[in-house]
């Protein structure tokens, strides 16, 4: 018994069917318990007022979506190296999931930035790094659009993946350099939870865990629908 | 390999100019700037660097598709892949031809490009450094991109998006060094120059592995 048994996509689909709906439940719950919790529950900030509450969402879809683009490259690791389809299509399946993610921690960060900040986009380097990170997340669907040949387009998308995950990380410290001196220090720093009361660090914990349960859902579900749109074709193919 | 890349530069030579294109572009563009933001000398000695590395980046993307495409069409590429050279040496040398016929020329053009813009009298050589520096990062990072999308039919825009996000960590440092605000210019070269030599080291298995994947 070993992990590896689930790279038959027969034995996948099964155990997925199997835990779906105990994740989906999972994910709606947790999310539920967490968001309510968070924005009911909790008191309103004393400097920042009801608006630190954008942190329940905004901090796990941001959270998930560099850890989308983490699972997108250990799955074209495994691609590449053994050749699994089940890994490809994973990979494939978790972009939109992770660009959307991203799309939102931007879109929830602009918002909670007007009042804050005094204006929805500053070129700080966290900002601008989850920027470079969407338009990464753009090139990699689009080159799994362009590519006809199902194969070739796993070989390319995940090499790209890999390379492009360097050239990320080196974007993310480049930036540093980059911005020095043209914006104070009002980036929002990962260690921040460990100065959020405690008040605030429960609910999130929850909202990040039914966030990440969520993801998990959400490319199971899209891992099937490739895989059961692959053994249409195949058997189109067979009719012709 | 090195009759390879004496092939290539040949052909770049000889048909029609490949790189009197390029440097045709790279002043179009350049020229393009004070007709968008107005002839302000102050402003344009103020943006010049950054102009400069985007007129170079943009340039070089354009002249990408050239690298392999030819070769994959008429199949020259094919028999390049059963030669005794592995494929990634191969990728080396086309790397290589590119930049002699597009980067070089690039930094080399950029001085007086420079002049143009009102570019400080302190920022020239870095301006230069950083470009020379630079540049075959730009080239070796887009043999990988048209490797990619050598075997996709209109693949220009795709190739620009693929490349483009890969190029932003040469062109932030690259600008920043050739900046006049720059404290410490001598620091940030030498991570220009590390870009560049991770991106020889490397980008070629990549490039290997995609082409390999495109002539399957």
């Amino acid at each position: 018994m070993s992990l590896w048994e689930y790279a038959n996509p027969a034995k996948f689909m099964a155990l997925s069917g199997r835990i779906l709906p105990t994740l989906t439940i999972g994910a709606g719950v947790m999310l539920l318990i967490g968001l309510f919790w968070g924005f009911f529950l909790t008191p309103a900030d004393y400097k920042q007022g009801s608006t630190v509450k954008i942190i329940f969402l905004h901090v796990p879809t941001a959270l998930m979506a560099i850890n989308a683009w983490l699972m997108m490259l250990v799955a074209s690791l495994i691609w590449l190296i053994r050749r699994h389809h089940v890994s490809a299509l994973a990979a494939k399946a978790a972009a939109p999931i992770g660009m959307t993610m991203t799309l939102i921690a931007l879109a929830t960060g602009a918002i909670w930035g007007k009042p804050m900040w005094g204006t929805y986009w500053a070129w700080d380097p966290r900002l601008t790094s989850f920027m470079i990170l969407l338009v990464f997340y753009f090139g990699y669907l689009a080159l799994w659009e362009a590519i006809e040949d199902k194969d070739t387009a796993a070989d390319l998308t995940s090499i790209l993946c890999i390379v492009g995950s360097v050239f990320a990380i080196l974007s993310r410290y480049a930036v540093n350099f980059w911005s020095q001196g043209l914006h104070q220090g009002a980036s929002l720093s990962m260690d921040k939870e460990e100065h959020v009361d405690n008040v605030f660090y429960f609910p999130l914990l929850v909202c990040i865990g039914g966030m990440v349960l969520l993801f998990v859902t959400l490319v199971l579900i899209r891992t099937r629908t490739e895989i059961r749109a692959r053994r249409l074709s195949a058997l189109r193919a067979r009719e012709v | 390999m090195k009759s390879l890349i004496l092939r290539d530069l040949k052909l770049a030579f000889r048909s029609g100019g490949g790189f009197a294109l390029t440097l045709a572009f790279f002043l179009i563009v350049v020229m393009f700037v004070p007709f968008g933001v107005g002839a302000n000398l102050d402003l344009l000695a103020r943006i010049a660097p950054g102009i400069l590395w985007i007129g170079a980046l943009l340039s070089c993307l354009l002249s990408l598709d050239r690298i392999f495409q030819l070769d994959w069409e008429d199949g020259t590429l094919e028999a390049l892949a059963t030669s005794p050279i592995p494929l990634s040496g191969i990728a080396i040398a086309k790397a290589t031809a590119h930049w002699i016929t597009t980067g070089l020329p690039i930094t080399l053009a950029a001085i007086p490009l420079g002049y143009l813009l009102n570019l400080p009298q302190q920022s020239y050589l870095w301006l230069f450094a950083s470009l020379a520096l630079g540049t075959p990062a730009l080239s070796f990072i887009g043999a990988f991109g048209a490797a990619i999308t050598v075997g996709i039919k209109r693949g220009g825009l795709l190739l620009s998006l693929l490349v483009l996000p890969l190029y932003i960590p040469t062109l932030m440092l690259g600008a920043q060094v050739a900046s006049t605000g720059t404290q410490n210019p001598t620091q940030l070269l030498a991570l220009v120059a590390a870009i560049s030599l991770l991106c020889i080291a490397t980008t070629p298995f990549a490039c290997a592995i995609a082409l390999r994947a495109n002539l399957r």
